[in-house]
């Protein structure tokens, strides 16, 4: 356990180093956050209440997508393309002798990368956007906490995700084409582009049972205090039983993948 | 890589009848450093053409990826009738406008975005070495076909909205049509650069470069009503990328310009995309000369 705390508090680490890259991430987020309030003010002026969300409860869900977004990695980035580089190099083999297990390991990594990227990417831009529009942000310490439990889940949803897609790296050699559709997915159906309760028909509901929902739709009804009570740990549940069924899809890959591929490298 | 690079070149070069020509001019400099980005552009296509399977997976990612912002405008639609007062077909006038002359931008100089890593690891200096202008082999740099995936998009937006948009195509309009796309990539052109030279300086800062790039086409996407009118005045007057698409496309569509400016305004844009491009210029000038190596 203290070996996987030492790694995510590296992973941490790692991203904090890029203070310039974190300043540039911060301005881009909230540029975008700046452009995506106004087309919802614009759709939600009128169709207020449209999704079932007031005006400040959509602008509120616009700055969290963009605080979600590296946290999540909606859009990938992160650590699955490093692995991806270490299978096809075949540095992998060294990364299978070590005392510690591939998909925990990498899982701490990612867990303190995603920690790093909500502090240090999702409050400047929140702040910044409550200046200017009215948000609707809970004053209860409580729904905070149930939100970073929510985020928390969400992120491990999200590792689960991306690492079955890394693993695919074993059987396809160029992760690129499995990556990017993880990206498409992860973009539609996360409800980054829209929330999901606004998809018309089924389309919406299909995405709400999909794990992607996990990413940002699910946090961000629970910062909203959507979710209360009974409602709230059946959100937790879902987000938990997809986290351990995508979890243990990527050990009966790893199992299958260190068992028959041989690994490329002399 | 490099070896295989140097080789393509050559051996295109020598196939070429036209013969290398002394940088006596400006002119001649400019047709010289054209020449190298083709030819830099020709390899990295050819050696994109050699995963064809890759090529086809990545394009089509490439088209979906960048058609969201479409499917966002019509999940929008299946709740309005309009957004800030315009229709869909005008609203797709614009994204397809902005679109397609950010796509032709971002096809032919998107490579600069990765100057700022070049710059961190030192391997500008490779370029810097090589009898070719910088600017054509950083705006060539990998040059990655897939990204005709954003311009198709672009382009099949474009031509929806003409055919839904009920409107009188005097010749004037019909005229304006090129002028915009081809003068907005050009303004998006020299975004890029001088974009790519702020990266000389702020090297692990090139995600700021994506605001005015990406966030700023994504802003064309929408009509100018939508935003507030100081937003509306920022890409305007500061960073003039209203003139890419709104400012001539409210005088195509007919509507009113938000901010009261006149009719002239919707004819700028090649003088503006002169202009942009002249700063750029000394943009890139400035930045290049202040290029220090890493050293080590």
């Amino acid at each position: 356990m203290r070996l996987y705390i030492a790694v995510a508090a590296g992973g941490f680490r790692r991203y904090a180093t890029y203070r310039v890259a974190t300043f540039a991430g911060v301005f881009t987020n909230t540029v975008f956050g700046y452009i995506m309030a106004y087309t919802y003010m614009a759709l939600w002026d009128q169709r207020p209440r449209l999704g079932g969300y007031d005006l400040p409860e959509a602008l509120t869900y616009v700055w969290l997508g963009q605080a979600l977004l590296a946290t999540c990695a909606m859009m990938g980035g992160g650590f699955e393309s490093e692995l991806i580089e270490r299978i096809r190099t075949g540095d992998v083999a060294v990364d299978l002798y070590r005392p510690a297990d591939l998909q925990l390991w990498w899982l701490a990594v990612d867990l303190g990368r995603a920690a790093f990227h909500l502090l240090g990417r999702g409050i400047v831009p929140m702040v910044l956007g409550s200046f200017v529009f009215e948000l609707a942000l809970p004053a209860d310490p409580l729904t905070w906490l149930a939100f970073l439990v929510a985020v928390t889940l969400g992120v491990v949803v999200s590792f689960a995700i991306r690492f079955l897609v890394a693993l695919s790296a074993f059987w396809l050699m160029d992760g690129a084409g499995a990556a990017q559709m993880a990206l498409l997915a992860g973009l539609f159906f996360s409800g980054m582009l829209l929330p999901l309760p606004v998809f018309p028909g089924a389309l919406g509901e299909v995405a709400a049972v999909l794990p992607w929902s996990s990413l940002l739709q699910i946090p961000a009804d629970v910062l909203l205090g959507k979710h209360t009570g009974w409602d709230l740990a059946a959100a937790y549940a879902f987000q938990a039983g997809w986290a351990v069924a995508l979890l243990a899809a990527g050990r009966v890959l790893q199992s299958v993948a260190t068992r028959r591929v041989v690994v490329q490298g002399g | 890589m490099e070896s295989r690079a140097e080789g393509a070149s050559a051996e295109t070069s020598a196939d070429l009848p036209e013969r290398w020509i002394p940088r006596s001019s400006r002119r001649a400099a400019v047709r010289d450093g054209l020449r190298a980005y083709g030819l830099i552009v020709a390899m990295w296509v050819r050696s994109t053409m050699t995963y064809r399977a890759s090529f086809v997976m990545t394009a089509l990612g490439n088209f979906a990826v960048t058609a969201f912002d479409f499917v966002t405008i019509l999940l929008m639609f299946a709740h309005v009738d309009s957004l800030g007062g315009y229709a869909l077909p005008e609203i797709a006038f614009l994204y397809g406008t902005s679109a397609t002359a950010f796509g032709l931008a971002d096809l032919l100089l998107g490579p600069m975005g990765r100057l700022g890593s070049r710059v961190r690891d030192g391997t500008l200096d490779t370029l810097l070495l090589r009898p070719v202008p910088v600017l054509a082999q950083v705006a060539a740099d990998r040059f990655a076909l897939r990204r005709v995936g954003r311009l198709g998009q672009g382009v099949l937006v474009l031509v929806y909205s003409l055919a839904a948009l009920d409107l009188d195509w005097t010749p004037v309009r019909v005229l304006m049509l090129p002028m915009m796309v081809i003068s907005g990539a050009v303004i998006f052109g020299a975004v890029f650069v001088a974009g790519a030279a702020f990266q000389f300086w702020a090297q692990d800062a090139s995600e700021v470069q994506n605001s005015f790039t990406y966030g700023g086409q994504t802003l064309l996407q929408y009509p100018p009503t939508v935003f507030s009118k100081d937003l509306v005045r920022g890409v305007t007057f500061v960073v003039p990328l209203a003139f890419v698409n709104w400012m001539p496309a409210l005088y195509v569509l007919g509507r009113e310009d938000p901010l009261g400016l006149p009719d002239a305004v919707a004819f700028l844009p090649p003088l503006v995309a002169v202009v942009c491009c002249a700063l750029a210029g000394l943009a890139w000038r400035a930045g290049l000369r202040a290029y220090r190596s890493t050293g080590s």
